[in-house]
């Protein structure tokens, strides 16, 4: 079959490579209908995620049918349309039981390695580096799906593929952000970075009870969707100061919560921006940590603080006196993909969010390495490509 | 990751139990570390020569006596010491301690049952071949040794046997293997399952000599049983233990 390799820092090569097999009782092969690019992948590209190997098969976010199903699987079948979870997750362990999906025990078939990094393994993820399983990714015509039962969910009879593919990973991620943050009545929500997930996550704010909701981005055509889309206030950080807008939107305040939806590989304006880049590249800090600052800069007193983007491994300058002071809480994590899907679905087929508005690009899975290519430089107004192997 | 330098105060004591007991302490070891070091240094270096010697008959005792020096020495057991009430192994090498702690997602009487067949051992721990249950009490163990090199076989037996609290075993008298284990059982609190935790005590064949270098090994072998015992939780908590190996990759198929 053709999938989508990682060979190296910031290169991508569709290579032939055999088909997948069912390894295990609760596995299933699924053809790949759509797969989407995720702006977590750019950290694998960028080369900030160790424990990639040349030839790991990327790609987490898709959906397809099911061609394939393992002994053990009752309810699944040949044909089923399915919407995988990003996340693999066993659903025997005590976090599964708990609906802590992505600090599953055993979905990581290289838990060792995960232990070393973190202290204990969480769950696998697709096509995202050997600490995290070295699971193949689903760039590719096939992929084999372990725990297929509890990660795979049968799309529902109207809703569209393009639709569907966004509940595997950005909208429960934005979600999941949202639920973090503790929204009660009246709050004011402010999410840095207007990409899937944080367009996702301004949708489910509104979801669960905020009452007005700011996207802060710096390209016009994500602030634009972000205003027509998902009902937000936008401010580009490149043209008013972040800090001192957010104060005059909010009486004073600060957002109440207030969503990372960017990670560490942030981009700021200014000295900041230059003095992470040259550490990073030095290998002085791993992460580049400047939304995270200015989130706990401008939250309002005794707010929330809810981390999607993802981090990898330490950051520097790190203002925790601010934080000590104003009394904030920070939740953060991988996404419980499995308990929020179900949930997503039901919203997408009554109509009240349709994320296939993401889709800018859908494009044959040859184009892969160009695709990547225009949504990191974010060219031609890309906010996703999805692949159509 | 040394095991040795994990908890210092051992889950086991706060249960009663005193850790103090080396291995088994029941090999037929009666020669020293020191001297079986220099015998089988000396044995093999007889052996050699004797192999190597012109005088077919003088060549032929030779070897006899180095191999029989280097047996002594690689097993601890001299059975002329036995004769004359030798023993220079009074003081013996510290047995090699290894303890992992998992706690496994299911009731306790299901994780002590599984384990206490020692026939479903080898499902999870890889480097055993089989165990075959002799009766209640007695089993027969093989393992494989690393490489390749062919396995190692001894005969255990069930020292304390507490239903959902304690399994003890340790290897019956012999020159191959020496080694115990304890296995115990607790009720995880807040409903999280069953604590489990291993504690194994070995010594190496190859008395001082190998003690050293299993010392240098303890780390590879430490994860080892890691390895195993976290394959027992996910084959209970699963029924299966997750793996890449055979799946595609731009590599070919992957290993694992």
């Amino acid at each position: 079959m053709k999938a989508l390799c990682w060979v190296g820092t910031n290169k991508l090569s569709v290579e032939r490579i055999p088909d997948p097999e069912i390894l295990n009782p609760h596995d299933a092969i699924i053809r790949v209908g759509l797969s989407s690019v995720c702006g977590s992948d750019l950290h694998l590209l960028d080369g900030y995620v160790p424990t990639m190997r040349e030839g790991d098969v990327i790609g987490h976010e898709f959906m397809g049918e099911v061609v394939e199903v393992g002994p053990a699987l009752k309810n699944m079948k040949r044909g089923d349309r399915v919407v995988v979870a990003s996340v693999v997750a066993c659903g025997g362990c005590w976090f599964c039981d708990t609906g802590q999906y992505s600090l599953c025990d055993n979905g990581n078939a290289h838990a060792a390695v995960a232990e070393k990094a973190l202290g204990y393994p969480g769950a696998g993820i697709f096509g995202y580096s050997h600490a995290f399983g070295g699971y193949s990714g689903s760039h590719a015509q096939y992929i084999r799906v372990p725990f297929a039962e509890l990660g795979c969910f049968k799309i529902p009879d109207g809703v569209g593929d393009e639709s569907a593919l966004f509940c595997s990973d950005a909208f429960p991620t934005g979600f999941m952000a949202a639920d973090m943050c503790g929204i009660e009545p009246g709050d004011i929500v402010a999410v840095w970075g207007a990409g899937g997930v944080g367009l996702m996550a301004m949708h489910s704010a509104y979801l669960l009870g905020a009452s007005r909701v700011i996207a802060i981005d710096r390209f016009p055509e994500r602030l634009a969707m972000a205003r027509k889309h998902a009902r937000a206030e936008t401010l580009n950080y490149e043209e008013v100061d972040i800090l001192e807008a957010l104060k005059e939107m909010t009486g004073g305040r600060g957002p109440d919560r207030c969503i990372d939806a960017v990670g560490m590989e942030a981009h700021t304006t200014g000295a900041e921006h230059y003095y992470d880049l040259v550490k990073q590249q030095l290998k002085i800090e791993t992460d580049r940590p400047a939304v995270l600052r200015q989130a706990i800069m401008a939250c309002r007193k005794g707010g929330t603080l809810s981390i999607v983007g993802v981090y990898g491994g330490l950051i520097d300058k790190f203002p925790m006196g601010a934080a000590m002071n104003k009394a904030l809480t920070f939740r953060m994590g991988q996404m419980h993909a499995q308990k929020y899907i179900p949930r997503l679905l039901d919203y997408v087929q009554g109509g009240s969010v349709d994320p296939a508005y993401l889709l800018t690009h859908r494009w044959p899975l040859e184009r892969g390495p160009e695709g990547y290519d225009m949504f990191k430089h974010k060219t031609d107004k890309c906010v996703r490509v999805a692949f159509q192997p | 990751m040394a095991a040795k330098k994990r908890s210092s105060r051992p889950y086991a004591e706060s249960a009663g139990y005193s850790p103090k007991t080396p291995a088994t302490g029941t090999s037929l070891v009666n020669v020293g570390p020191t001297e079986r070091v220099l015998s089988t240094l000396a044995g093999a270096a007889l052996a050699y020569a004797g192999i190597q010697s012109k005088s077919k008959a003088g060549g032929a005792a030779l070897a006899a006596l180095g191999t029989g020096l280097a047996f002594r020495g690689v097993a601890g057991y001299c059975p002329l010491n036995d004769v004359f009430g030798r023993d220079s192994a009074a003081k013996q090498p510290k047995p090699i301690e290894i303890k992992e702690t998992f706690t496994v997602y299911r009731d306790i009487d299901r994780v002590y049952g599984y384990w206490r067949r020692f026939e479903n051992l080898p499902n999870f721990m890889e480097h055993l071949e089989s165990i075959e249950e002799l009766d209640q009490r007695r089993s027969h163990w093989v393992a494989r040794i690393p490489g390749g090199l062919g396995t190692v076989e001894w005969d255990s037996e069930v020292t304390r046997d507490e239903p959902n609290r304690l399994i003890a075993y340790q290897s019956l008298p012999g020159p191959q293997v020496d080694q115990s284990g304890e296995v115990r059982f607790r009720q995880a609190e807040g409903g999280k399952g069953t604590e489990l935790q291993v504690v194994m005590h070995y010594r190496a064949p190859l008395g001082a000599l190998g003690q050293g270098v299993a010392k240098l090994l303890n780390p590879a072998l430490s994860e080892l049983i890691r390895s195993d015992i976290r394959r027992f939780k996910m084959m209970m908590e699963t029924g299966e233990v997750p793996t890449i190996e055979g799946q595609p990759s731009g590599r070919g198929h992957d290993k694992g």
